[in-house]
């Protein structure tokens, strides 16, 4: 069943297309990322959503009802800014309580709801503070309890918590889906961070120059991009590249390896194969019949993990080892042989060159 | 949000009229001299006047010393206070803007009592002692302008890291502030000497209670005396004004680009 | 403990003992010719005013020199001053917001901002007597505006009672240099009017006016504030511009204080002090003000 329908929306200034006919339906209840590099058009559809900008075509549907045209006050839609945007003249409590208050509610009723609030941000004892007195990681708190407030029908989260430290990033992104589930709302989440998309989301919508790229549930998304931009946007990708020498079988570096689903081709045609770099091995594995030589180009020694860069002719292949206190790492410009399960390599629909480094 | 620019369309044209109608009335009452045709006769009589180019060579002369004093005590000071004292930084920066609290009238009421022919410092016995106390109430008039002018543009660059690299070459901390932190500052500086000349060119109440022959004196004279000349001179104070605070802006504006253009 | 920790804490105990050790003794010496500057030709002229107004003619303590402010002279020039203070930095203040917000929010186009805030430079620093000429010009019994108005309209503003060397005349010609100070100063605050509070209240629910209500208007009330109280303290402090529009006719204090300084026409120099006891009391009194309600915007805007 479908709550929030977004049907053919494009968004142009002027000459410029930066939303090219968008659709996306969400379920009730459900965590949707919108993830993509900055001018992909993903807040720029938030912002449609939430009624701040008007799209050019297309049309917003939520519960069944038509918002296209609908002013911002009218949407009953809940949102978090990523600079908190909490108002500095009022406290905690009073702009936790603003939307109940425009909605003229009564005061007891407000107060209870406010506490209530304040309870679930685990903020309770901060109610008479000024937001100028918070941390950043509090006030992006009140800024969530401000927004859900008024009972929304759908959360929009704009880059909440790209304004915040590492540490609290990570803790706040938890208790914002522990949140999200408890209460059980619609939330749409903007975010160029494929990490924070892919631990909170149900689904998540690679977004590229305005359009979605791939729409898929995290684990999808990851381990079957169906594009370049998509493999290289989302983790860490190794793209090699490979000739096709028969049916299942292709060529990198003069090496045969198997591909899985890779058609016969006679005419020798060049294509990327993709491979993350945890599939990929220094010593044998009964399931990982594939192999590579190379010549390892450098060693980082990052802790418990230990990244090797491996040359294969004109490929680098980037990959991970736990760190093994009774053998130390290879030695730079050693040979080694990596192996890795046939069913790892991806190939990639031909689709905008982007290499991993740049993506970054 | 296209409705919604009417409202401010009509307060930026009411606004315009208020402030272009005098300006077009003095001009064109400044070149109704000869009865029936426009003429610049007004201007002419205001330039042939000996008395308008003797003040005003007096006030532009004053201010200029005004702005090398005042330029000569802020830059050191601040530079100082920054490096060294930034504790005093606050205090410096209350005293810089007491010249806005403590009105110019009463100021110059303090220097005459305190400067007169009987006192320690008899500053006002003689013309040139005057002259140095209109001078020095100039600067200090021009304090909250200079100093924010300059401790802006020290701001901007890194002055600690500046003179600890001279230091490291070998550099004297005044030769530091003269070859390095001065030039760049300097469009700070002039911005603010740009605003002093502004203030200070046309500048009445000092002048006229010291009985200095300066520019703002001579206004008020011609103004009870003549009928066209003043507008004249007015439309001439505004073009300077204006050429002030054009060069002033041009030269605000730079430091600021430079400084987004490092981060 | 190895040579590099070595060299590391010399560093450490090298770089303290030269800032702070050797050197601070003579540091402040660099100091001395502002704080002598300040103090000679700042507090100390000011203080002598201040004492003197404390003092009768032989140097004894009295309070009759503040008593004598309230002479009904001396009473009427404090009430013309301040209410042409008010009045310009009250209206000063209102229009100039007003100017401000079409400038920065009235999505007019790009090139009326800067022309606008180039020319308020110029204007808010273009006072004095050029200024009153002008006006003279303007709204003088034979200035442009004066006569197109008698002979368009048939409305003569001298007999409906308008005088340019009145209260009015003076406050609509304070006006010309209040309004650009009030648009140059209240922009930066409108620029930190965030668009997130404008949107966050809309997407809550409010609508324009109670964001207004509730949001912008609370936030821009110590700016707005502090803007009319420094319009005022310039107002009242204004010399050059009323003594050459209005001559001697109109009593204010600064007027009332230059013929003090010229001729002693309170004949009594130590009344002369507490007059300017009071101006400075006066204007003292709104900056601080300012200073307070600015710190109280500044902490607001973070």
């Amino acid at each position: 069943m479908s709550f929030v329908e977004i049907e053919g929306v494009g968004k142009s200034f002027g000459p410029n297309a930066v939303l090219k006919d968008f659709n996306l339906t969400i379920a009730k209840g459900e965590f949707i990322s919108l993830l993509g590099p900055s001018g992909c058009g993903k807040t720029t559809m938030l912002r449609i959503i939430a009624g701040f900008e008007s799209a050019t075509t297309g049309r917003v549907r939520i519960g069944g009802e038509d918002v296209t045209r609908l002013p911002p006050n009218k949407r009953h839609i809940g949102m978090v800014f990523q600079a908190y945007a909490l108002f500095p003249n009022l406290s905690v409590f009073d702009n936790v309580a603003f939307g109940l208050k425009v909605a003229g509610q009564g005061k007891a009723e407000i107060a209870r709801r406010v506490m209530e609030l304040l309870e679930l941000i685990k903020l309770p004892d901060l109610a008479h503070r000024y937001p100028y007195q918070l941390s950043g990681g509090q006030q992006q708190r009140v800024a969530l309890a401000r927004a859900l407030a008024p009972s929304p029908r759908v959360l929009l989260l704009d880059e909440p918590l790209s304004a915040l430290d590492a540490k609290i990033r990570v803790s706040l992104r938890e208790e914002i889906r522990s949140l999200q589930r408890e209460l059980g709302i619609t939330t749409i989440f903007v975010t160029h961070d494929q990490e924070e998309a892919l631990s909170m989301s149900d689904r998540i919508v690679v977004m590229n120059a305005g359009c979605a790229e791939q729409i898929g549930t995290p684990f999808e998304i990851y381990n079957h991009p169906r594009s370049r931009f998509v493999a290289s946007f989302v983790g860490t990708l190794n793209a090699l590249d490979g000739v096709a020498v028969g049916e299942g079988v292709a060529a990198i570096d003069g090496q045969t390896v198997a591909v899985p689903g890779l058609a016969a081709s006679p005419s020798a045609e060049q294509f990327t194969l993709a491979l993350r770099p945890e599939s990929v091995s220094l010593s044998p594995r009964p399931e990982a019949t594939n192999r590579l030589n190379g010549t390892i180009e450098d060693v980082s020694f990052l802790g418990s993990v230990v990244r090797i860069r491996l040359r294969i002719g004109g490929s680098t292949l980037l990959f991970d080892t736990f760190n093994n206190p009774a053998s130390p790492p290879p030695p730079r410009g050693a040979n080694a042989t990596v192996h890795f399960a046939p069913g790892d390599l991806q190939v990639l629909e031909s689709g905008p060159v982007v290499l991993p480094e740049a993506a970054e | 949000m296209k409705g919604s620019r009417l409202g401010p369309t009509i307060v930026i044209l009411v606004a315009a009229a208020y402030f272009l109608l005098p300006l077009m009335a003095t001009f064109e009452f400044s070149l109704s001299m000869i009865r029936g045709v426009w003429s610049f006769e007004a201007y002419r009589v205001v330039f042939a006047d000996p008395e308008f180019r003797h003040t005003f060579t007096f006030s532009v002369v004053a201010a200029v010393a005004a702005i090398l004093l005042g330029a000569l005590l802020v830059v050191p000071t601040a530079y100082w206070v920054r490096l060294r004292f930034p504790r005093l930084r606050s205090v410096v920066e209350f005293i810089t803007l007491l010249p806005l609290v403590i009105p110019p009238i009463v100021l110059v009421f303090g220097y005459i009592r305190m400067y007169n022919s009987s006192s320690l410092v008899p500053l006002t016995a003689t013309a040139g002692g005057t002259n140095v106390l209109l001078v020095l109430g100039y600067v200090t008039l021009s304090l909250p302008y200079m100093y924010r002018a300059v401790d802006t543009g020290m701001g901007a660059i890194d002055i600690r890291t500046l003179t600890e690299a001279g230091e490291s070459l070998g550099a004297s901390r005044g030769r530091i502030l003269a070859t390095v932190i001065l030039p760049n500052v300097r469009a700070a500086v002039l911005s603010g000497a740009f605003l002093t000349f502004a203030i200070v060119i046309g500048e009445f109440v000092l002048a006229s209670l010291l009985n200095r022959p300066a520019f703002g004196p001579y206004l008020a004279l011609i103004g009870t005396n003549r009928a066209y000349e003043p507008s004249a001179l007015a439309m001439i104070a505004f073009a300077v004004t204006w050429a002030c605070m054009v060069l002033m802006q041009s030269l605000g504006a730079r430091p600021a680009h430079k400084a987004r253009q490092r981060r | 403990m190895s040579a590099a920790d070595d060299a590391g804490a010399a560093v450490t105990v090298r770089g303290p003992a030269r800032w702070q050790g050797a050197r601070l003794s003579w540091g402040w010496l660099g100091t001395v010719p502002f704080f002598a500057f300040a103090i000679l030709f700042l507090i100390a002229p000011t203080a002598y005013l201040v004492v003197g107004a404390f003092q009768d003619a032989t140097g004894a303590f009295t309070l009759d020199n503040l008593a004598g402010l309230f002479s009904p002279d001396i009473v009427a020039a404090y009430r013309i001053s301040i209410e042409v203070s008010v009045a310009s930095a009250g209206l000063g203040a209102v229009i100039g917001f007003f100017l401000a917000y079409a400038i920065v929010h009235g999505g007019l186009p790009g090139w009326i901002r800067p022309t606008i805030v180039t020319f308020s430079g110029v204007a808010s620093n273009f006072a004095g007597i050029p200024l009153a000429f002008a006006f003279l010009a303007t709204l003088g019994r034979l200035g442009l505006v004066t006569l197109f108005l008698r002979d368009t309209f048939g409305i003569n503003i001298y007999r409906m009672g308008f005088n340019v060397v009145s209260f009015w005349g003076l406050t609509v010609t304070y006006m010309y240099f209040q309004i650009p100070l009030m648009v140059l100063i209240i922009v930066p605050a409108l620029d930190g009017l965030k668009r997130e509070w404008r949107e966050a209240a809309l997407i809550l629910g409010a609508t324009k006016r109670q964001y207004w209500t509730n949001v912008a208007l609370p936030v821009l009330l110590p700016s707005l504030l502090g803007c009319f109280l420094l319009l005022f303290a310039n107002a009242f402090g204004a010399v050059a511009t009323a003594y050459a529009l209005t001559g001697s006719s109109l009593n204010i204090v600064p007027i009332l204080l230059y013929a003090q300084i010229r001729g002693d026409v309170l004949y009594n120099p130590n009344l002369g002090y507490a007059l300017a006891f009071g101006m400075i009391l006066i204007t003292g009194c709104s900056n601080l003000l300012y200073i307070v309600l600015r710190m109280r915007a500044e902490r607001w805007q973070r």
